[in-house]
């Protein structure tokens, strides 16, 4: 295989990285500079991030258990859907290993409930 | 969207989806597995939804009895010869002997875990993520019925130990190290007392776990490079006819051997072991040193004979050494050891450059007499740290060499037992150490790798002072004020001393019992 397909990809790479450069150096030296408070704001998604523990930088590992089933749950996902795509050519093989993929999921899930791990105090 | 991006051609062969062919699944040889990872799942289950205080009741029995279930369906399909789940399972001799042993001892160090006469609550802690040496640490330790996730983390750990030792391909290879590496790293962070070097244990195997890793998948990255396939047989076919560079092959071999060796112990990737080795609860340690080994070994005898044998010219030199420097530098440093399990760490890394040599071998008299040697040693190394268990005081274990001093006068039919393994460790004849080690080294010079087996006798005599340093300790040695009592065993850890003593003996006196099953096994197929 030639590798000069790949030209244009690196092209748009160097011209993308050339433009962000470009725009981020000569902001600060032809805009105005007028103070807004509602510039400092998160822009367009996102909340405003609450303050930090006294002591600095410590999250409670609370977040890190949501984190976590988030990231399994996601990469179930992940896997759901090239089979749902693929559903009818599966068939029953395929039906009966995803449930098996996803009881095995909720295991964990049913482990973290009873548990407490998603009481958050 | 670019219209750049949409010059770039589209894949040239995009399979039609009418040629999706089902994988076949020769679900009876994948039995075994999925029977560990079922049990496990409903050891979560059981974790889910019962109280504290009959869980531990249940998960022993549950274990016990999947890991017997399982053992025995490896034993109804021996003799079987198939490669199966698309390409992505191995099971020949080999691979049902592996299996077969990591079940058997895994069994005998499940006895171990589930020990709960020792100590109040068994030898795990209750939560681990209570700051260590805090007021609710110490409460913990005094009170608290220990934690009995451990045996649901055993079973993943040992169900993944058992695709180790049977993946077909590196892909699947790196899912199982992962699946029963991670486990481990947790049950490292468990041990009831000395929270802080359990703690540390966990994180540095973690961390070296990690790297390790990355240097496996990076291997596997390269070797894909050179082959264009994960599996075995074409890594194979590429080795002897590929027009690739050669360069890619021996960076990947390389990068795959060093994620290996890290699992099997071997020098220089053997720092973490004895740190490992002692802040781990010491029935994981027994765990890590019985059955790790024997997949980390698993996975090594697989890949070097299976899929790389044809180029053995090229990594026999490197492992060869990497080979010397671990019995040197294991049985070295074990002797300036003044902790039983860091002598004991240091030791199953010297045991690891033994292992190597059958490995190096690259003969099938290699492969038979390595597949003995670990469940010789297996069995061995798992009794030795049944006995660690039982020495201690109210502080938990005793583990200085300083206060095993004349513990033969205290306990005699203990150090008696504990004299015997080290004399096993130590080669000694009528000891299933001899029988592994004189297999081991015969295949050696067999294999043309004379200077190995040199090597390897000259650090036998090295490593016998250590272990004669410990009995000339128990016996020759007056009982001080700190030596301590020796705590009656409970039924399981007596049948777990049981079980690796007689072992010993038996693989030493009549080693007919198991060598024509290794020899009958060791043929690997493609």
């Amino acid at each position: 295989m030639s590798l000069s397909a790949y030209i244009p990809i690196v092209g748009l790479l160097a011209l993308g990285a050339a433009f962000a450069l470009f725009s981020v150096s000569i902001a600060p030296i032809v805009g105005p500079r007028r103070y807004n408070r509602a510039k400092l704001d998160a822009y367009e998604c996102g909340i405003e991030p609450s303050p930090q523990p006294v002591g600095g930088g410590r999250f409670p590992v609370k977040f890190y258990l949501t984190a976590m089933l988030f990231i399994v749950f996601d990469i179930e996902i992940i896997f759901l859907y090239p089979w749902a795509v693929s559903f009818n050519k599966l068939a029953l093989f395929g039906f009966v290993e995803m449930v098996l993929f996803i009881a095995t999921v909720f295991v964990a899930y049913a482990y973290v409930w009873r548990r407490g791990g998603l009481d958050w105090d | 969207m670019s219209p750049v991006l949409a010059l770039v051609p589209l894949a040239e062969e995009s399979v039609p989806a009418e040629t999706f062919q089902l994988p076949q699944i020769d679900y009876a040889a994948l039995a075994p597995m999925l029977i560990l990872f079922g049990v496990a799942c409903v050891g979560i289950l059981v974790e889910a939804a019962f109280r504290r205080f009959p869980r531990a009741r249940i998960q022993l029995p549950l274990a016990l009895l999947g890991a017997l279930a399982a053992l025995v369906v490896v034993i109804m399909t021996a003799g079987k010869r198939t490669i199966t789940a698309g390409g992505a399972i191995t099971i020949d001799g080999p691979a049902l002997f592996l299996q077969g042993s990591i079940l058997v001892l895994g069994i005998v160090a499940l006895l171990l875990i589930g020990e709960r006469t020792l100590e109040r609550g068994g030898a795990f802690v209750a939560q681990a993520a209570v700051t260590a040496n805090t007021e609710a640490d110490r409460s913990q330790a005094a009170t608290s019925e220990g934690a009995s996730e451990v045996f649901p983390l055993s079973m993943f750990a040992l169900g993944g130990m058992m695709l180790f030792s049977t993946a077909n391909d590196l892909l699947t290879m790196f899912v199982a190290l992962e699946v029963f590496s991670l486990p481990l790293y947790l049950l490292c962070a468990l041990a009831r007392r000395r929270r802080l070097l359990s703690q540390e244990a966990a994180l540095k195997y973690f961390l070296l776990g990690s790297f390790a890793s990355a240097f496996f998948l990076f291997g596997v990255a390269m070797i894909y490079g050179f082959a264009g396939r994960v599996d075995f047989s074409g890594i194979d076919q590429a080795v002897v006819g590929s027009a690739a560079s050669p360069l890619l092959l021996y960076i990947g071999l390389a990068l795959l051997v060093i994620g290996l060796l890290f699992k099997a112990a071997a020098v220089p990737f053997h720092v973490w072991t004895p740190d490992v080795y002692q802040g781990a609860p010491t029935p994981i340690t027994a765990l890590m040193a019985a059955c790790t080994k024997v997949a980390a070994f698993g996975g090594l005898l697989r890949v070097l004979y299976v899929a790389f044998g044809r180029s053995q010219w090229d990594f026999q030199p490197v492992i060869g050494t990497v080979a010397v420097l671990t019995m040197i530098v294991g049985a070295v440093l074990a002797v300036t050891q003044t902790d039983i399990k860091r002598l004991l760490a240091y030791s199953s890394i010297a045991n690891a450059g033994y292992l190597l040599i059958g490995v190096v071998a690259l003969n099938k008299e290699g492969l038979s007499s390595s597949l003995f040697y670990l469940v010789a040693y297996g069995f061995t190394v798992l009794a030795a740290f049944g006995v660690v268990t039982l020495v201690r005081d109210a502080d938990g274990e005793a583990t200085h060499l300083s206060r095993w001093a004349g513990l033969g006068r205290r306990s005699p039919l203990l150090a008696g037992v504990f004299t015997f393994i080290l004399l096993a460790f130590a080669g000694i004849p009528l000891t299933s150490g001899f029988t592994a080690k004189f297999g081991v080294f015969a295949a050696g010079v067999e294999g043309g790798q004379t200077w190995l087996v040199i090597a390897g006798v000259v650090s036998s005599a090295i490593l016998a002072f250590p272990y004669l340093r410990v009995v000339v300790l128990m016996w020759l040695s007056e009982p001080s004020e700190s030596t301590p009592a020796v705590s009656i065993p409970g039924a399981l850890t007596s049948a777990a001393l049981m079980i690796g003593t007689v072992a010993t003996l038996v693989l030493g006196v009549v080693p007919t019992v198991l060598l024509p099953i290794a020899t009958r096994a060791a043929e690997f197929i493609r």
